[in-house]
């Protein structure tokens, strides 16, 4: 069966776009900052938010290979559908890296070569001076088009296999099974490194001060969080339309698992983080915290709350797992959880005391890029069938039952 | 009449889930079921409710939960503070976040072992209880249904025993109770 986008949900994309962009008009014009920091800082949040749900699933969609998980055959075009925003999202977040570079924002502060000038004893910096090794322009592209050239070849070249495995049977079908074994191995090692990397490079950098040996996999699990959430809502929306009609309530369940158990990884890894550096109180190591626990604490632990006690009370039990209703509620709370955290990472270490709290600028563009995603998405899910052809498993997948 | 208990024996999991199932549909009461492994599916099939084991999981890590409160509270905070790297150590809500470990570790290991030492006294199964397992056969390579005549009036018992050939049962055993 394939699936063709709703006169009500093409409505809806179009005015999510336009109320946001409103919104982010407005925003721009009341933005005081140099260079216009703000909308820049709030624009590339945004982005990444976005980029790393469709990066989320890519990564899960590539294990499911690896672990030849059968259950999710039913649903692996939702997860497919979802990894097609990673093109157009890299092109936004690369929009921001070449403007940070040629210094038309100044998110990444020591990307200006000022700092690390000796003869300039008024913006000479030491400690970035220190790092010149890893973090100067000419590394740190090499690293970024490395990166994203990966991720946008892997999620082009998964679609294209799969589709291609629809028309297949018998051996062509198992020795392309063996081809996106082989392929998604290789994924998930290179992925292992990439997603440490650009969290350093692009997020970790902002606060060019402060380092974290963590960070890279705390990024990790708010990725694969929102990828999870995202997915489990869209299946959902798929089976409230009539679509997917095979998938029963041990897929939901098990979906809902996941949200479960990835928010607890994020959770972990999170708190890991934290409890560390509380301890030691290092002065060089507590800035990132101090700044956010001073200015913005009820931002900080409030989408800690969100994103761990949230999906743990209340996805716990069998039965909540298995409602709709329940599941998709809660997976939009933790949604805009994530949502706060991408913020909170990236906003105060921009921005510095301009930040006060979220405005007009960071929700119009979350809305404005949440109608491009979910745009993107169901025109993907819509170019082919929603369920797949032809798969080694997708027998057992029809008869999951947990 | 004295009552009876029969032994049905299988050789293959699914075909006892079958022959279950046609039991289940003529009014048959299944009693229990007896398998080296858990056969998947077969509990709606025999009308098992729901195991509760994992309330009882919940309840004993919060169980855990609370007393590593009470410990951590007691040993770090009332009795005996200590300075650890310059820690406050006035008010517990100040350190709780270097009792996290301890609360998490705590919780799960309570919730773990209340669990399996749950599971094992509910199915009298603790180390060195008798095996209450009609037929040692069960643990190695054989399937069994286990039937009572007394809550099966409806039929007789050679009615039972006839419907049970029809399925392709390996071993028909009686016994009286």
């Amino acid at each position: 069966m394939n699936f063709t986008i709703s006169k009500r949900a093409r409505t809806f994309t179009l005015a999510l776009i336009v109320i946001g962009l409103v919104m982010a008009a407005f925003g721009v014009a009341g933005d005081h900052t140099d260079h216009k920091q703000y909308t820049w800082a709030a624009f590339y949040a945004n982005a990444l938010f976005f980029f790393f749900i469709g990066l989320g699933c890519l990564f899960f969609y590539a294990l499911n290979h690896v672990t030849e998980t059968a259950w999710t055959v039913l649903v692996k075009r939702v997860y497919e559908a979802i990894a097609q925003y990673v093109p157009l999202g890299a092109i936004t977040v690369l929009v921001v890296l070449v403007a940070g570079s040629m210094g038309l924002n100044h998110i990444w502060h020591w990307m200006d070569a000022r700092t690390v000038d000796v003869n300039d004893a008024a913006n000479y910096d030491t400690h970035i001076a220190k790092l010149t090794a890893y973090l100067n322009k000419p590394f740190f592209w090499v690293r970024a088009i490395l990166m994203l050239a990966t991720f946008v070849f892997f999620t082009r070249w998964f679609r294209k296999h799969s589709l291609k495995m629809d028309q297949e049977t018998g051996e062509t079908l198992l020795r392309s099974h063996w081809k996106n074994y082989h392929r998604s191995v290789g994924f998930i090692v290179l992925f292992a490194f990439f997603s440490s990397l650009l969290a350093w490079d692009w997020i970790m950098s902002i606060d060019v001060h402060w380092k974290s040996a963590l960070f890279g996999w705390y990024v990790f699990g708010g990725m694969w969080a929102g990828g999870m959430i995202t997915a489990v809502v869209l299946v959902l929306y798929l089976k409230g339309k009539g679509y997917l009609p095979q998938v029963n309530g041990s897929h939901i369940q098990d979906m809902g698992k996941w949200v479960f158990a990835v928010s607890f990884l994020w959770s972990y890894l999170y708190f890991v983080q934290y409890l560390l550096i509380w301890y030691s109180d290092i002065p060089e190591e507590v800035t990132y915290y101090k700044v956010r626990i001073d200015h913005h604490p009820w931002l900080m632990w409030g989408m800690f709350f969100v994103n761990f006690a949230l999906p743990m009370v209340l996805l716990m039990s069998r039965d909540s797992k298995r409602s709709p209703k329940f599941l998709i509620g809660v997976g939009v709370l933790i949604f805009i959880g994530h949502w706060l955290d991408t913020v909170q990472m990236i906003m105060p270490g921009s921005l510095g005391l301009h930040f006060e709290h979220i405005g007009m600028l960071e929700i119009g563009f979350f809305l404005a890029f949440l109608g491009v995603f979910v745009h993107t998405v169901l025109s993907a899910l819509a170019k082919a069938p929603l369920t797949v052809v032809a798969h080694p498993f997708l027998e057992e997948s029809v008869h999951h039952h947990i | 009449m004295a009552n009876k208990v029969i032994y049905a024996i299988y050789e293959d999991p699914e075909e006892l889930k079958g022959a279950a199932r046609k039991l289940i549909t003529a009014g048959v009461q299944v009693r229990d079921v007896f398998s080296p492994f858990p056969i998947h599916g077969i509990d709606p099939i025999i009308g098992l409710k729901r195991t509760r084991l994992g309330i009882v999981s919940f309840m004993f890590g919060m169980m855990g939960l609370s007393l590593a409160v009470l410990g951590t509270y007691y040993m770090m905070i009332y009795d005996w503070p200590m300075n650890i790297g310059g820690k406050p150590n006035h008010y517990y809500y100040q350190n709780v976040t270097g009792f996290v470990p301890v609360l998490f570790e705590f919780t799960v290991l309570c919730a773990a072992h209340g669990m399996a030492i749950t599971y094992l006294i509910r199915n009298k199964t603790l180390p060195g209880m008798p095996a209450r397992n009609p037929d040692p056969r069960s643990t190695n390579d054989k399937f069994i249904i286990e039937l009572r005549t007394e809550e099966n009036t409806q039929h007789a018992p050679e009615a039972i025993t006839a419907m049970l050939r029809e399925t392709p049962v390996f071993e028909i055993n009686e016994r009286q109770c």
